[in-house]
């Protein structure tokens, strides 16, 4: 009933969700079912591709919501998407137990490296999966909720906020690149085992972890969808395209900003936190400005403000990142670049908006 | 012709014979203006003749000291040392510095002292005494000369008093010091015979120091006046000196108080140049912040675009001056200056064509510019890696850039810092009046205040909007140049820039030239002063949250703009 309710007049989202649907079995079981050999059968590599663009398609949602419907262009969102992933590592590093190289029980191998003889503060509670779970959305949540509380409240728009935003994902990565800050320097955190239980390496847990991210995706795809059929996302919209007449007219901008803002943190952390067991790493190069700005692309070329549109373009662009990178590596950056380009020049609304555009002249 | 022959063969013979010793009596001399101050006036013949027996003995005491160096009692050799020494024979001084640098051994067929070097097969030998390359011989053929601490010590201390007669004031100079530093016995008394001759005033007043550091050893009186001359010099010998005195128990009370008041007043000098040497990384640093961030002031502050790829421009002066050093191979000391306003033209055109053939047509659309540019500088970062290389090139250093002004022991300025901050002030105050005192500046102001009023006045916003971005640019370029001196020259020096650029212009107030200023040298010194507590990373880490939670409190940063077009 619900479902229905908010998939009301959004054609792109039914069709979105059904592809998912499919795709998400189809490929679970020519994978499982299928005996390898078989022309039929689809690798765990593939499995496990799939499973990260969806992770990306989920980040790109995040990122929808606030450039698409608020306008705020956050060029910090891989920030969010980073912690979640470091939440997720601390749990899986805590998994590893006495597996490690060094065989130390209580610390992981990199503490035991620098010398360390317990656990910092921060690491306590890690070895939990329910309190990993709490982490993975509260870190990036309550660091969105400051970092908006401050810069919405003084009314930083525009260029300022996506300059600052920059800066904030900036510094955290110079601060994880440390060995002192205790998640692992450099290296990050990686050689994973297993995960609740089942081991990383399995086929099953792969095709289990793919599912999770599809079943991820299409939630964080309605939730947002509900949020943005909500009264609360009318009131963004206005934001967007007027604020301070939103403001006279007696709304609390700040408070919708915030709150859109810290929503759509937790989910580029859930996004991060399924990314991570899936590519086995998360290190401090995920914090790079570059991974921000890249993912603010995924959304521009599927269109803005569609949310749909944001998981296609996450999609199409990661999976020419793969093709590229891998066929002509010289090539990808031009690629990516004229993307950028070609996309903010004339393709404004990205290819959603293209295709909108064609079937309004046939009708 | 036989005896022809002969004879002006015996009258070269006697005329080298007679060049020698002329030569050898100008050494003695030159090198020797104590011992032959000692000399007393004589007729000239009886001078020729006790100059040469004097060389004679001292050449017998030479080889005999040679033949002590390659026994095995260290006494011995400690012997030969001060014989060397004492022979005051410029040869000696090549067979000391290489037995302190062990490089010193000798041949066990002959017995002679060479000089040896480890070469491909074996030794590379050279003859002490006339430098001459002797051929490589493998290991077993050759001795070491083997030294001790006390041979050491000596021998630093000949070698700088051997030093101490040398013409040139800069090499007197550094023997000084380094008898300074030694703490040699007696220095205090060398030092007082050789004082009246010294003619260079730098030289004298180290000479003076190192009489001084003596007399601290002296009668209380003597030490007091002592302490009262070496207050606050800046020596690291004297700071030593003192300090060691005022943890002294057996000195005299007046002198251990005396010694904490010299002691003060150096820590105290001490601490200002320190303080002062900090202050001056800071202002170098934040004039690069300046340099990098000022073109980005231009085409962000007075356009209001976003340019992403500033960075690159940056990086393609910083590539226009290692070509232009390919270029012209033998001109490094001047192709630095014809890279200056090639980086100019080069990035500047690259700008022009950016503005003309994509931002013009995002005019109004921020942050639409923002991800256009950052496409471009991903394409000029690609291209400089397909082009010439994913690597860093090497760009080499002028040589009017590299070493240092020294001021005093502790404090000296390198030269490419304080080129850097005179240039980065020269690009200001240059930018700074074509805004002002120009046509094309007062285009750019009208057209950045009220874009349509600009036009009808009949402005042409759109040559001038190329015309900013391409000086916007080339002040990137020009950036280039002089961050090409500093750091690595690579296809991603401009990515590790932008951040710090934009977060310069931010602080200091879009659209405001004297903000970017102030805002680049504070940041440059603020990062300096916590880098010693904090750690580079960290500093740079709290600089920027400084600067997040410094916009939220004043989101148009230091020198906001007023009036209408801080509006828009």
């Amino acid at each position: 009933m619900l479902l229905t309710r908010i998939l009301k007049n959004d054609l792109g989202g039914q069709l979105l969700l059904i592809a998912l649907l499919i795709t998400t079995v189809t490929v679970a079981l020519l994978n499982l079912a299928v005996p390898e050999g078989h022309a039929l059968h689809i690798s765990t590599y593939t499995v496990t591709l799939l499973g990260k663009y969806l992770t990306y398609g989920l980040l790109a949602i995040a990122v929808d919501l606030v450039w698409g419907y608020l306008g705020i262009l956050s060029l910090g969102h891989g920030a969010f998407f980073a912690l979640g992933g470091y939440a997720m590592g601390m749990y899986l590093m805590r998994q590893i137990g006495d597996r490690g190289v060094y065989g130390n029980p209580d610390l992981p191998d990199f503490m035991v490296f620098l010398n360390w003889q317990e656990l910092p503060w921060f690491w306590l509670g890690f070895d939990m999966f329910w309190f990993a779970a709490i982490m993975i959305m509260l870190v990036p949540g309550l660091l969105a909720f400051v970092f908006g509380w401050l810069a919405f409240r003084s009314r930083v728009t525009g260029v300022y906020l996506s300059i600052i935003t920059q800066a904030l994902t900036y510094a955290l990565m110079l601060a994880f690149f440390r060995n002192e800050m205790g998640f692992g320097g450099n290296n990050g955190l990686t050689d994973f085992k297993d995960i609740l239980g089942f081991d990383l390496q399995a086929d099953s847990t792969r095709v289990g972890l793919f599912v999770a991210s599809a079943l991820a995706l299409a939630l964080g795809y309605l939730s947002c969808r509900y949020v943005m059929n909500s009264r609360l996302g009318r009131v963004a919209v206005a934001i967007r395209d007027a604020e301070d007449r939103t403001r006279f007219i007696g709304y609390r901008v700040e408070h919708v900003k915030l709150w859109i803002f810290t929503f759509s943190a937790i989910l580029a952390g859930i996004a991060g936190a399924l990314y991570v067991p899936q590519v086995g790493i998360i290190n401090p190069g995920e914090f790079s400005p570059l991974n921000s700005i890249e993912l603010v692309v995924w959304v521009a070329v599927g269109g803005r403000a569609t949310l749909f549109g944001a998981v296609i373009g996450a999609i199409a662009v990661n999976y020419g990142k793969t093709y590229f990178t891998a066929a002509i590596p010289e090539l990808w950056l031009f690629a990516l670049g004229a993307l950028f380009i070609l996309v903010t020049v004339l393709l404004p609304r990205g290819v959603v908006g293209l295709l909108q555009q064609l079937k309004r002249k046939q009708t | 012709m036989y005896p022809r022959t002969q004879f002006k063969h015996d009258t070269e013979n006697t005329f080298w014979r007679n060049l020698r010793l002329f030569g050898l009596l100008i050494i003695c001399t030159l090198n020797l203006p104590s011992l032959a101050a000692d000399i007393p006036a004589a007729p000239d013949k009886a001078e020729d003749k006790l100059q040469l027996t004097g060389q004679i003995d001292t050449e017998d005491e030479f080889s005999h000291a040679l033949t002590l160096l390659r026994g095995k009692s260290f006494k011995d050799k400690l012997k030969a040392i001060d014989t060397l020494a004492a022979s005051r024979n410029p040869k000696a001084l090549h067979y000391l510095k290489a037995l302190l640098e062990a490089k010193l051994y000798y041949r066990k067929d002959d017995q002679k002292i060479i000089i040896a070097r480890r070469a491909d097969k074996g030794y590379a030998l050279i003859d002490p005494e006339s430098g001459e390359n002797l051929g490589t011989v493998p290991k077993r053929e050759i001795k070491k000369i083997t030294l001790n601490n006390a041979m050491r010590r000596a021998l630093r201390e000949k070698i700088a008093s051997l030093s101490l007669s040398n013409p040139d004031p800069n090499v007197r100079y550094a023997a000084v010091d380094e008898m300074l530093s030694s703490r040699s016995k007696g220095l205090a008394a060398t030092l007082k015979t050789l004082i009246d001759q010294e003619t260079n005033s730098k030289v004298r007043k180290l000479m003076q120091v190192g009489i001084a550091l003596g007399e601290l050893d002296g009668d209380k009186p003597a030490k007091l006046s002592a302490l009262e001359y070496l207050a606050g010099n800046l020596h690291p010998s004297v700071r030593n000196r003192i300090q060691s005195m005022t943890e002294d128990p057996s000195e005299d009370q007046a002198v251990v108080t005396a010694a904490r008041t010299a002691l003060k007043k150096i820590e105290d000098k001490v601490y200002f140049f320190n303080t002062l040497e900090t202050l001056f990384f800071g202002l170098s640093l934040g004039s690069v912040l300046v340099l990098a961030a000022i073109g980005l002031a231009i085409t962000f502050g007075v356009m209001g675009v976003i340019n992403m790829a500033h960075g690159e421009l940056i990086m393609l002066g910083a590539y226009t001056t290692y070509l232009i050093q390919q270029a012209f191979p033998g001109f490094n000391d001047l192709s630095i200056l014809l890279a200056i306003p090639a980086a100019f033209i080069v990035s500047g055109l690259v700008g022009i064509l950016i503005e003309r053939s994509i931002i013009r047509f995002l005019y109004g659309r921020p942050l639409e510019t923002l991800l256009a540019t950052f496409g471009v500088s991903l394409i000029l970062q690609q291209l400089v890696r397909s082009l010439i290389s994913p690597q860093n090139v090497p760009v080499s250093n002028p040589s009017w850039l590299s070493g240092s002004l020294q001021i005093n022991s502790v404090f000296s300025l390198t030269y490419n810092r304080l080129y850097i901050i005179l240039f980065s002030l020269l690009v200001f105050a240059g930018l700074y009046l074509i805004l002002k005192n120009t046509r094309l500046g007062l285009q750019v102001r009208a057209v950045a205040q009220n874009r349509a009023m600009a036009r009808a006045m009949g402005v042409r916003s759109g040559r001038v909007d190329a015309l900013t971005f391409g000086l916007g640019s080339g002040i990137a370029g020009v950036a280039g140049v002089a961050l090409s001196q500093l750091t690595n020259v690579g296809p991603n020096l401009g990515q590790s820039y932008i951040i710090d650029s934009f977060m310069v212009v931010v602080f200091g107030g879009v659209g405001n030239l004297f903000g970017t200023l102030v805002a680049g040298l504070s940041l440059g010194v603020a990062n300096k002063i916590l880098e010693p507590w904090a750690g580079a990373v960290l500093a740079k880490i709290f600089v920027l949250i400084f600067i997040i939670l410094f916009i939220q409190k004043y989101p148009r940063g230091l020198f906001p703009q007023k009036g209408r077009a801080a509006e828009n």
